[in-house]
């Protein structure tokens, strides 16, 4: 009985010992999570998402508080990422992904004012004063910041149109078969 | 090859591929016969792998057949001809032959129906020009690699002198079922493909040509051996038919007895692999300076009122073609390139590029529906598959999303032959799972790279910020210093102005 | 300009190949039962109206099992129960079972294998062991007495054979019915001696005796509904490897697995041990080799994996039979092996080409 009683004793104190130490030896102080998964985010801070730009998105997905597709610059293909990263499933059919956007400029109407310019996190829109203003389309991540910036609405967002290059075969549709015996 | 490695070669003895009725038949014995020249003629301005070629012509221009329309663009692209003598009529966008059905750029040509050659030049013997030089004229006829990769020519020549080529392997499978234009090309002009496979052994520099040609075109077999004869380093082996044997590193493992190391080319192993419809291009192109405008296409299928054979202009369309041969009714299924590997076309008026190896005209029985059922593992694609792949892991991955889970199986390393469509009996379309995830993933490398460009983008823009506030804040400075500096000088002036004053 | 937009493709585009070689899963199903067909008629003629009855039976069950098993899951049934794998399951179960067996006995079995072994586990293909052979050790483990009454063979049509009606009243009745007619209750080879050894009474006594069961390979002894005639089995089975269905591998390297070390325990010891021949053609081996074992669902995908499953199969097959609590070991020799496809397919992949077998990229030749 003493024995025992002894023994256990002794087990749980050696147990809780290791447990003690390699709480502090492997203590984690932040979610290593948080730099991963802001690495895989675009890093434009655009601020669609509601977050103060995509460090503070990447700590609120790492601690749960929004969900994989909070990132409409990333769309799809980063909600996908994310989920394997974080190993969690989504159904990524329900995802709204209206495919890639960039901003395009209605030249017409540009007063040349340099406002969407200062707002550009990528430096994507090129123009001086009075003079009319341009998108360089593989710089533009599409965040969107710059639309309401222009005071005469010549700023709009475009899908990216799908070339040949880009062109991805959809995923085969399985329905149920109706098998036969031939 | 170890001693393990050995044992298991033993077990299971590379039983790799199927083989397909071939339906090569009436249409390989059919002669060749050209396509009547049509009214207009659509020429991609992308014919090839790498970038579409920049168009030199205005619309409204007359232009002569063989005359340069657009110019090679970028390191890896081909200049693209006029294909027949005409009036420039519009640069813009035609479908694509490609399942998307998606547009591409096009030059269309009106015909003016005298079909007359501009002038190319007087020829001379390519014997006599430096090896590079042959590869630039190579380059200047915009001919690719006719085999349906379309990869082109002179780069790959060019590519023989860098890696000290020693074999010059000319492929002359045509494994797919249906297709008989390299058969045609072999019994019909074989004394050219052989003189263009030695002027491509004298632009590589390579010592010996290896010309292997399926058991199943005796013909094709017998009129290159006798128009080899008396060159020694062309020799003709038939090697067995089995698809897919024209696969490039098949044919080169069938032919050499070795393996290409993955991740790896035929080249690092001393051996160029060209096409027979390539060989030809290149004769054309070096002895009567003739671009590459015109390519033999197979039309085939059971729709086909009378298959063959058909030389046909690049830009001609589908139409032109199988209004041509008739129709004996309406296909189920238009397809380009032969059935295990040609893309499904999304209608007919689309045009023939220089990669078009065929149009088949599928009936429904032809055409192999999918209407998939669940796999019951029974591992006849595993045992189809001639790259060693285990296809129903794979799909069972990509169908729930698990792109890196397939890619650990070998993704990467299919070659989507077809041959595990092929044989499934469940029907499952095993080949558009991993064309699926093959073009997912590519598009998760773009968005990759583009985010990783946009980071860089944000940090230039945050450190071009910050200086300009360091900048300004040391203007401001320095102004502050001046000012102060003006102020002081002013006190000091009018301190001394004040005190002259006073004394 | 000829972009008339493409509405044909747009909607989905087909991807190559675009022919088919011309299998279908039912058509395989449908081959399979074809070569099992000489088998069972051989067990119908052998045991009469009761065997047939048991074998309608079990598979209607089967099929019942499976039916409903998709309604419940709010799909449709016909379709499913048309690609044939629900009756080849309770075919094969019903093969399994002794032939004068009580109703209970294959609708249990029936229900057990597409319900439990194969629906719960997702349906067709998705199964981690063989169904009828987790239906049949299942009924062998809650009813051990129904499971090995054997009867001696009374062949359709020979004098005492029970006709239709009593046929139906045997199997309907069970085992009371069947009481009346002690005289044809008989014993297994493998049980014989398995009993007789554990008594303490050794081979050369055990099979001297005059009631002794003999070996037979036509199948005229006791045993199985459908596993008593090696040589129709076998038949049926080279016929499968003919058509293409199934290789070699696995039934060659059960059978070899059995036979050898049976071979080897025979001369060391022919007191105890039963000799190859016995072991080879009695039982359920050669069915088990054939048709059990080489199930595409539970078996592993390569040619050596396959080998590597086969022997495995044999040779716990003849350490089950002659060290177990049972005489008959196939069932779970397949079972255990099952478990372990998983694992075969893990270790054993096809080597890539332009790779070793690790998969790093091969060294180019000198």
């Amino acid at each position: 009985m003493i024995a025992a009683i002894l023994s256990l004793t002794l087990l749980g104190a050696v147990l809780g010992f290791g447990l003690g130490i390699a709480a502090k030896k492997f203590a984690v102080e932040t979610d290593a999570r948080v730099a991963e998964i802001a690495a895989l985010m675009p890093g434009s801070n655009c601020g669609q998402c509601g977050f103060p730009g995509c460090a503070g998105a990447a700590a609120a997905i790492a601690e749960g508080s929004a969900t994989v597709t909070v990132c409409p610059p990333g769309g799809k293909a980063l909600a996908g990422a994310l989920a394997a990263k974080l190993g969690i499933s989504i159904d990524l059919s329900g995802v709204a992904d209206a495919g890639p956007k960039i901003a395009a400029i209605a030249e017409e109407i540009c007063i040349g004012c340099c406002r969407c310019v200062k707002e550009c996190p990528t430096d994507a829109i090129v123009g001086a004063a009075k003079q009319i203003h341009a998108v360089m389309r593989e710089a533009c991540t599409g965040c969107g910041n710059c639309i309401d910036r222009c005071p005469t609405e010549a700023m709009k967002m475009e899908p990216v149109p799908v070339t040949l290059q880009h062109w991805v075969w959809p995923k085969p549709v399985v329905t149920e078969a109706e098998p036969s015996w031939a | 090859m170890g001693l393990i490695e050995k044992f298991f070669a033993l077990l299971e003895p590379q039983h790799w591929g199927v083989h397909p009725d071939d339906h090569k038949r009436p249409a390989a014995d059919a002669p060749l016969r050209s396509l009547p020249l049509p009214e207009r003629l659509y020429i991609p301005l992308q014919q090839h792998i790498g970038a579409a070629a920049r168009p030199i012509v205005l619309v409204g221009q007359s232009v002569l057949k063989g005359q340069l329309l657009a110019e090679a663009q970028g390191a890896t692209s081909a200049a693209i001809h006029a294909s027949t003598s005409g009036t420039v009529a519009a640069i813009g966008d035609v479908t694509a032959p490609h399942p998307s059905g998606l547009p591409f750029a096009a030059i269309t040509l009106a015909a003016d129906g005298d079909d007359r050659w501009a002038d190319t030049g007087t020829a001379v013997d390519p014997f006599a020009l430096p090896p590079p030089e042959v590869a630039r004229r190579v380059a200047a006829a915009g001919v690719v690699g006719l085999g349906g990769a379309t990869f082109p020519s002179a780069l790959k020549l060019g590519l023989g002198l860098k890696a000290e080529i020693h074999t010059l392997i000319i492929n002359g499978g045509e494994c797919e079922p249906y297709l008989s234009c390299d058969d045609r090309l072999m019994r019909d002009f074989a004394t050219e493909t052989v003189d263009g496979i030695r002027i491509m052994l004298h632009a590589t520099g390579a010592k010996q040509a290896l010309v292997g040609i399926e058991d199943n075109k005796p013909e094709a077999i017998a009129a290159m051996t006798a128009a080899a004869q008396g060159y020694s380093e062309i020799a003709i082996r038939p090697v067995p038919a089995r698809y897919p044997m024209g696969s490039e590193k098949h044919l080169f493992s069938e032919l050499t007895g070795t393996e290409v190391p993955a991740d790896g080319r035929t080249t690092d192993l001393g051996a160029l692999v060209h096409n027979v419809g390539t060989a030809w291009a290149v004769h054309e192109a070096l002895r009567n300076n003739r671009p590459l405008v015109e390519r033999i296409v197979t039309v085939n299928g059971g729709a086909v009122a009378r298959p063959g054979n058909i030389r046909v202009p690049v830009g001609a369309l589908v139409e032109d073609v199988l209004a041509f041969v008739g129709l004996r009714e309406e296909p189920a299924r238009l397809v380009m390139g032969g059935p295990m590997m040609g893309s499904l076309l999304p209608h007919r008026r689309v045009p023939v590029v220089k990669g078009s190896s065929g149009i088949l005209a599928l009936t429904a029985v032809e055409a192999a529906g999918f209407d998939p059922g669940p796999c019951i593992r029974c591992s006849s694609c595993v045992r189809a598959c001639p790259v060693g792949l285990l296809p129903l892991e794979m799909s069972a991955r990509i169908a729930n999303g698990d792109l890196d889970g397939a890619v650990a199986f070998g993704l990467k390393d299919c070659i989507a032959c077809g041959c595990c469509s092929f044989v499934c009996p469940s029907r499952i379309p095993l080949v558009h799972y991993f064309n699926h995830a093959k073009g997912e993933l590519a598009a998760q490398g773009r968005a990759q790279l583009r985010n990783e460009a946009a980071k860089r983008l944000v940090a230039a823009r945050a450190e071009r910020l910050e200086r300009d506030a360091r900048e300004k804040a040391e203007v401001a400075a320095r102004r502050k210093a001046e000012r102060a500096a003006a102020k002081a000088a002013e006190a000091a002036r009018s301190a001394a102005a004040s005190s002259e004053a006073t004394t | 300009m000829i972009s008339e937009s493409a509405s044909l493709a747009a909607a989905a585009p087909i991807a190559s190949p675009h022919a088919h070689a011309g299998g279908r899963v039912s058509l395989v199903m449908l081959k399979v039962m074809a070569a099992l067909a000489p088998a069972t008629l051989f067990g119908f003629w052998l045991y009469g109206w009761p065997a047939i009855h048991l074998w309608l039976i079990t598979v209607l069950f089967a099929l019942l099992g499976e039916a409903f098993s998709l309604r419940v899951m709010g799909r449709r049934a016909l379709p499913v129960l048309m690609d044939g794998s629900a009756l080849l399951t309770g075919w094969l179960l019903a093969l399994s079972l002794p032939p004068w067996a009580p109703w209970w006995i294959g609708a249990t079995g029936g229900l057990f294998a597409t319900i439990v072994a194969k629906q719960l586990f997702g349906g067709l293909g998705q199964n981690l062991f063989n169904p009828a052979m987790v239906a049949r050790v299942a009924l062998l483990i809650s009813f051990p007495v129904a499971m090995t009454q054997w009867t001696a063979p009374l062949p359709l049509g020979s004098a005492g054979a029970p006709d239709f009606i009593h046929g139906l009243q045997i199997t309907l009745g069970g085992l009371g019915a069947k009481s009346q007619l002690d005289a044809v209750s008989s014993a297994t080879l493998l049980g014989h001696a398995k009993t007789e050894l554990s008594r303490g009474l050794d081979l050369f006594h055990s099979l001297a005796g005059e009631h002794a069961p003999t070996l037979s390979p036509v199948g005229a002894r006791a045993g199985s509904l459908g596993e008593t005639s090696a040589l129709l089995i076998a038949a049926g089975g080279i016929a499968m490897i003919f058509m293409g269905l199934i290789s070699w591998h696995i039934p060659l390297a059960m059978l070899a697995a059995i036979a050898v070390p049976a071979a080897i325990g025979h001369a060391v010891d022919p007191a105890r041990h039963l000799d190859a021949a016995s072991h080879v053609l009695s039982g359920a081996a050669m069915l088990g080799a054939f048709f059990i074992a080489t199930d595409y669902v539970t078996s592993p995908n390569t040619r050596t994996g396959q080998l590597v499953f086969g022997a495995g199969c044999g040779f716990l097959t003849w350490v089950i039979r002659t060290w177990g609590g049972y005489p008959e070991g196939v069932a779970f020799a397949v079972l255990l092996m099952n478990a372990l496809t998983p694992a075969i397919d893990r270790l054993l992949k096809p080597r890539i080409y332009g790779r070793d077998r690790k998969g790093r990229p091969r060294e180019p030749a000198p």
